[in-house]
C-alpha cells in the first residue's frame, strides 16, 4: 500500500447498509463531473472522493491498483513518471474526474479503436454490494477466468449494480514516437482511405474527421512512425490536439446545445441530424451538438446499428438509447438480483433500472 | 469429481422416455443418441480423468431445434450441458447422468467474412483455426490461439474465455469478440454487443464470455480480425538460474517492450520437448525463454536489439535469434508440443492453470518443487511468462491406485499457492468441474452468493450446466476452506443443500 490517504471502505459500507435499512436511494459520486451523463438521480449523495490513492503500482507487472476516488489526473501523472499510460485514454470530463467515475461510465478516448476499450484493461474491482458488504472480483493478473466476469459487468454499469471502490487496471508502456497528421479532404474520401488502412498493419492511434479534414495520429517505434509518415504524407499538427479532444476543449464543445455521443459501426458517415459534429474513432464515435429530439437521435443511431447517449441528460427524457423489451427484462432481472432494493443510482440509465 | 447432489444441490429426476418422446416430436427431426456405445465418446471432455455418461445426447442442425430443445428441457426440468468440440481442460462440458448433452459440433458455418470491416460472423461449432485460415487470403487472422486451436470450437472459446500464447499483446477471447447471439433457457434470443465498439446497457457480452455455458447457449459469434503483422522474430535464451529468467521477463517489460509471446520452460519440460520434437533447445540449463516480437519490420528489429541487451544483462548463457521461418517454427514447435512431450514421460499428466504476479515466479517455482517432493511426484513447468499464466504438469500413473488422488492433492496445493501470492486458480482453462473446490479458496461466501445471483437472473431454475464454476456454500463448507458458521453466515436465510 503506498497511499497516505485513509481507507474509507468501512464507512462506505456502513452508509450503504444505512441506505438499505432506511430504504433510500444513493447517488454515487466521485468528482461529480459526469452529473449530466444520463438521467438525474434523486438520492442521498454517496461520495467516493475521499476514498483515493494508488494502492499499488508495479511497472514491470503492467498493473496499477487505485481507489475509486483517485483523480484521473493524479493516476495518469503517476503512470507517466514510469513511462506508462492508460492506453484507452479515459475521457476527462473535468479536473476533478475520478477513476471510479471513468470505470463506472466505461468511456474511452481517441485511441480506443486500436488500443482497446477501458473495459478491456480492467483486471479486477472491489465493490460494495446491496447488503453493504465489500466484495472483490478479478485481481491483479492479466489472465483470470475464475467465476463470472463481474469486473467487466461493473464497468460501464453507471453505478446501477453496486459501488466500485477500487480498480486494478492493466497499463502499457507509452509509445516511443507519436506524430499527428492532417489531410484536407471530405468525409467520403477519408472513409475510403480509413477502410483501406484498417486491414493493414499501420501504427494508427487516432482518426478523427472534423468536417473539413481528417486528422490521424501515428504511434509506435520511431522507424515505423517515420516510414508511415513518408508513405501517407499529410501536414503535421500539434499532438496536444488529441488531449484537447478527450478533455472536451475543442471549439465544438462550446456550442450551447446538448452534447451527444453516438457509438456506431466504424466508417459511419455524419447522420442526418441538425447540429455540429465531430467524427472520431474513424467514424465509430460521433460527438454531436444538437437540440434535435432525443427520440430522433436514438432512432438514427439505431438505424445505423449503434446507440447514443446524452451528456446533458437532465435536458432530455431518455439520454440512453432504449433497450428492446427482452434485453430490458434481463437487465431488470440482473438489477433485481444485485440491487433488490433499488438503492444504487436508480433510474440513472433507464427509468426501469 | 462426479456431481454430488449432497454438495452440489439436488437435481430434478428425469424420465428418459418422456424426454425422448418430446424431443422426437421436433421437426425436422434431430439426431438423439442414447445407447451405451453412442454415449461413451461424450462421457468426458479434454479432462479425461473425470467421466460420466450423459442421459442423452442431442445433435441439432439448426437454431430452431436448439430453441425447442431448451423449451422442452425447461418444461420437463432437465439439466442441459452444452458442448462444442469437447477439448476443454477443466471438465466444463462434463455431462450429467440425469441431463441432456447439447452438442453444437454441427454448427460449422462461417456466415460472413468481411475483410474490409475486419470481422467474421460464425456459428459456434467453427474451429478456432478455421477462422484464421478463412481470413488468411485477406492478410487477416483471429488472434487468440489456444494450444488446441486446430480442434477447439469458437463457441467453447467464448464460453471459457480461452487464451493462448499471445495474450499479453493481443488479449483473451473477451478482447477479440464484437458480438454474440445467445438463447436463454427460457428460449429467448439475446443479441449481445454489435458492430459499434460498445453497446447500450450492461456489458452482457463480457458477462457471457467465460460464463461456462451457465447463463445461456451461444448460437452465433462475431469475432474481430486483425491484420497479420508483416514481421515476426523469435529469440531463444537459456538460463542457468530460474531466478535470472524470471528477472529477465520483468526487465523486458520494464524496458517498454510488449512481446507477442513470452514463454518459459523449466528443465524437465525442455528435456521432454527436445526428446519429442528436436527443437534444438539447449539441455543442461534451468530454464529457457522464448520471446517473439512482431509488428512492422523496423520496430521489430529495434525491439529485438533491446530484448537482447536485457537478456545479456540478466545473465542469459546463450541467446539465439531464429535465422529463418523454419527455425522460428522449430523454436515454437517445442513449446507448442510441450504437453504431449511431457505426456511421454509418464502414463498420465495433470495440467494446472494458475496465474501469478510475474515477480513471484522464482519463489513459486521453488515452492512447487518442494510440494512435488512432498507428494513424491514429478512436475514439469511450462509458463506463459508474459502474462503470468503457469501450467505445471503433474506426472503420475492413473493405474497406480492412489496416484491420481495424490496428483489431485498436489494440484490443489499448487492452486492454493497461486491464490496465496495474489494470483488466480485459473488463467484460461476455466473452473468447470475440476477447480470447483478451489473456488472456495479464491472467493468468500458473499462473493459466491453474488455469482449465484447473476446466475439466477438468467437461469432461475439452475438448469444450465449445474455444478460447474460456482460452488455451493455447502460444498465449500465441506471442502473446509471457508469458515461457515451459523452465527456469521452471510445470507443465513437462504436454502442450503
Amino acid at each position: 500500500m503506498d497511499t497516505e490517504h485513509p481507507d474509507l471502505t468501512e464507512s462506505l459500507c456502513a452508509q450503504v447498509r444505512e441506505a438499505a435499512a432506511g430504504r433510500y436511494a444513493l447517488r454515487i459520486i466521485g468528482g461529480d463531473t459526469k452529473r449530466g451523463l444520463g438521467r438525474a438521480v434523486v438520492g442521498e449523495p454517496l461520495s467516493l472522493a475521499g476514498h483515493r490513492g494508488v494502492v499499488s503500482f508495479e511497472p514491470s507487472e503492467l498493473v496499477v491498483t487505485a481507489r475509486a476516488g483517485t483523480p484521473l489526473a493524479e493516476l495518469e501523472a503517476r503512470l507517466n513518471q514510469a513511462g506508462q499510460m492508460l492506453p484507452y485514454e479515459p475521457l476527462l470530463t473535468g479536473p476533478a474526474c475520478t477513476l471510479g467515475g471513468a470505470v463506472a461510465s466505461g468511456l474511452s478516448g481517441p485511441r480506443r479503436p486500436w488500443a482497446g476499450a477501458l473495459r478491456d484493461f480492467v483486471l479486477g474491482v472491489r465493490v460494495i454490494d446491496a447488503k453493504g458488504q465489500a466484495l472483490r472480483f478479478g485481481g491483479e493478473v492479466m489472465k483470470n477466468v475464475a467465476g463470472y466476469d463481474l469486473s467487466r459487468l461493473m464497468t460501464g454499469s453507471h453505478g446501477c449494480l453496486g459501488v466500485i471502490t477500487e480498480v486494478s487496471l492493466k497499463v502499457l508502456p507509452k509509445p516511443r514516437a507519436q506524430l499527428s497528421l492532417r489531410f484536407e479532404l471530405g468525409w467520403e474520401e477519408a472513409a475510403r482511405r480509413l477502410a483501406k488502412w484498417r486491414a493493414q498493419p499501420l501504427p494508427l492511434a487516432g482518426a478523427c474527421h472534423d468536417g473539413k479534414a481528417l486528422r490521424l495520429r501515428l504511434e509506435g517505434g520511431e522507424a515505423a512512425v517515420a516510414a508511415t509518415h513518408a508513405r501517407l504524407g499529410g501536414e503535421r499538427f500539434d499532438d496536444q490536439w488529441w488531449q484537447r479532444l478527450r478533455r472536451f476543449e475543442l471549439e465544438l464543445f462550446d456550442d450551447p446545445r446538448p452534447l451527444w455521443r453516438l457509438s456506431l459501426p466504424p466508417g459511419t458517415a455524419r447522420l442526418p441530424i441538425e447540429g455540429e459534429a465531430l467524427l472520431d474513432w474513424g467514424g465509430a464515435q460521433h460527438w454531436l451538438k444538437s437540440d434535435a429530439p432525443a427520440t430522433r437521435i436514438h432512432a438514427e443511431a439505431r438505424r445505423c446499428g449503434g446507440h447514443a447517449c446524452c451528456f446533458d441528460g437532465a435536458q432530455v427524457e431518455l439520454p440512453f438509447t432504449p433497450l428492446d423489451a427482452v434485453m430490458l427484462r434481463y437487465h431488470q432481472r440482473l438489477k433485481a438480483q444485485l440491487d433488490p432494493l433499488g438503492i444504487f443510482n436508480p433510474g440513472r440509465l433507464y427509468p426501469e433500472l | 469429481m462426479l456431481y454430488d447432489e449432497h454438495l452440489d444441490g439436488a437435481l430434478p429426476r428425469t424420465d428418459l422416455a418422456e424426454l425422448v418422446d418430446a424431443l422426437s416430436a421436433i421437426r425436422p427431426p434431430l439426431e438423439l443418441l442414447s445407447s451405451r456405445e453412442e454415449l461413451t465418446p461424450y462421457e468426458c471432455d479434454g479432462l479425461s480423468a473425470y467421466r460420466s455418461p450423459p442421459l442423452l445426447v442431442a445433435l441439432p442442425d439448426d437454431l430452431e431445434q436448439i430453441g425447442e430443445i431448451l423449451n422442452i428441457c425447461r418444461r420437463l426440468g432437465v439439466p442441459v450441458v452444452t458442448r462444442g468440440a469437447g477439448t476443454g481442460l477443466s471438465g466444463g462440458a462434463m455431462p450429467l447422468p440425469q441431463g441432456l448433452l447439447l452438442v453444437l459440433s454441427r454448427f460449422k458455418g462461417i456466415l460472413e467474412l468481411d475483410a474490409e470491416r475486419c470481422l467474421a460472423r460464425v456459428e459456434p461449432g467453427v474451429r478456432n483455426l478455421a477462422i484464421s485460415q478463412a481470413a488468411a487470403p485477406h492478410g487477416l487472422y483471429y488472434a487468440p490461439d489456444p494450444s488446441s486451436q486446430i480442434a477447439c470450437s469458437i463457441g467453447g472459446n467464448m464460453a471459457e474465455n480461452a487464451g493462448g500464447v499471445h495474450c499479453l499483446k493481443y488479449g483473451l477471447t473477451v478482447h477479440n469478440l464484437l458480438a454474440a447471439q445467445v438463447l436463454t433457457i427460457e428460449g429467448e434470443r439475446l443479441s449481445l454487443g454489435g458492430e459499434a465498439l460498445d453497446a447500450p446497457g450492461f456489458d452482457l457480452l463480457a458477462l457471457f464470455t467465460g460464463s461456462e455455458g451457465m447463463l445461456g447457449v451461444i448460437t452465433e459469434i462475431t469475432v474481430k480480425l486483425l491484420p497479420k503483422p508483416p514481421s515476426a522474430k523469435v529469440l531463444l535464451a537459456s538460463f542457468d538460474e530460474l531466478e535470472d529468467a524470471g528477472r529477465a521477463v520483468a526487465e523486458i517489460i520494464s524496458a517498454g517492450v510488449i512481446p507477442a509471446g513470452l514463454e518459459m520452460m523449466d528443465r524437465l519440460a525442455i528435456e521432454a520437448a527436445e526428446a519429442f520434437v528436436h527443437a534444438g533447445y539447449p539441455l543442461d540449463v534451468s530454464a529457457i525463454l522464448i520471446c517473439e516480437l512482431d509488428g512492422v519490420e523496423a520496430d521489430v528489429t529495434e525491439q529485438c536489439a533491446r530484448v537482447r541487451t536485457v537478456l545479456e544483462r540478466t545473465g542469459s548463457r546463450e541467446i539465439r535469434l531464429a535465422r529463418d521461418e523454419a527455425e522460428r517454427q522449430r523454436f515454437w514447435a517445442g513449446r507448442k508440443n510441450a504437453f504431449p512431450a511431457v505426456g511421454r514421460l509418464a502414463p498420465d499428466y495433470y495440467c494446472m492453470d494458475g496465474t501469478i504476479p510475474r515477480r513471484r515466479l522464482a519463489a513459486v517455482l521453488e515452492r512447487i518443487a518442494s510440494l512435488a517432493d512432498e507428494h513424491q511426484l514429478r512436475v514439469a513447468n511450462v509458463f506463459h511468462a508474459g502474462d503470468g499464466n503457469l501450467h505445471p504438469l503433474i506426472l503420475f500413473d492413473a493405474n497406480q491406485a492412489e496416484q491420481l488422488e495424490r496428483a489431485e492433492r498436489l494440484g490443489a496445493r499448487i492452486l492454493e499457492l497461486c491464490v496465496e501470492v495474489g494470483g488466480s486458480i485459473t488463467g484460461e482453462h476455466g473452473v468447470g468441474r475440476e477447480k470447483i473446490n478451489q473456488m472456495c479458496v479464491q472467493f468468500r461466501a458473499p462473493e459466491l452468493e453474488h455469482f449465484r445471483a447473476v446466475k439466477a437472473a438468467f437461469d432461475p431454475e439452475g438448469l444450465l450446466n449445474p455444478g460447474k464454476q460456482v460452488p455451493t456454500l455447502a460444498r465449500c463448507a465441506e471442502y473446509g476452506a471457508m469458515h461457515v458458521h451459523a452465527s456469521n453466515l452471510a445470507f443465513a436465510e437462504l436454502e442450503r443443500f
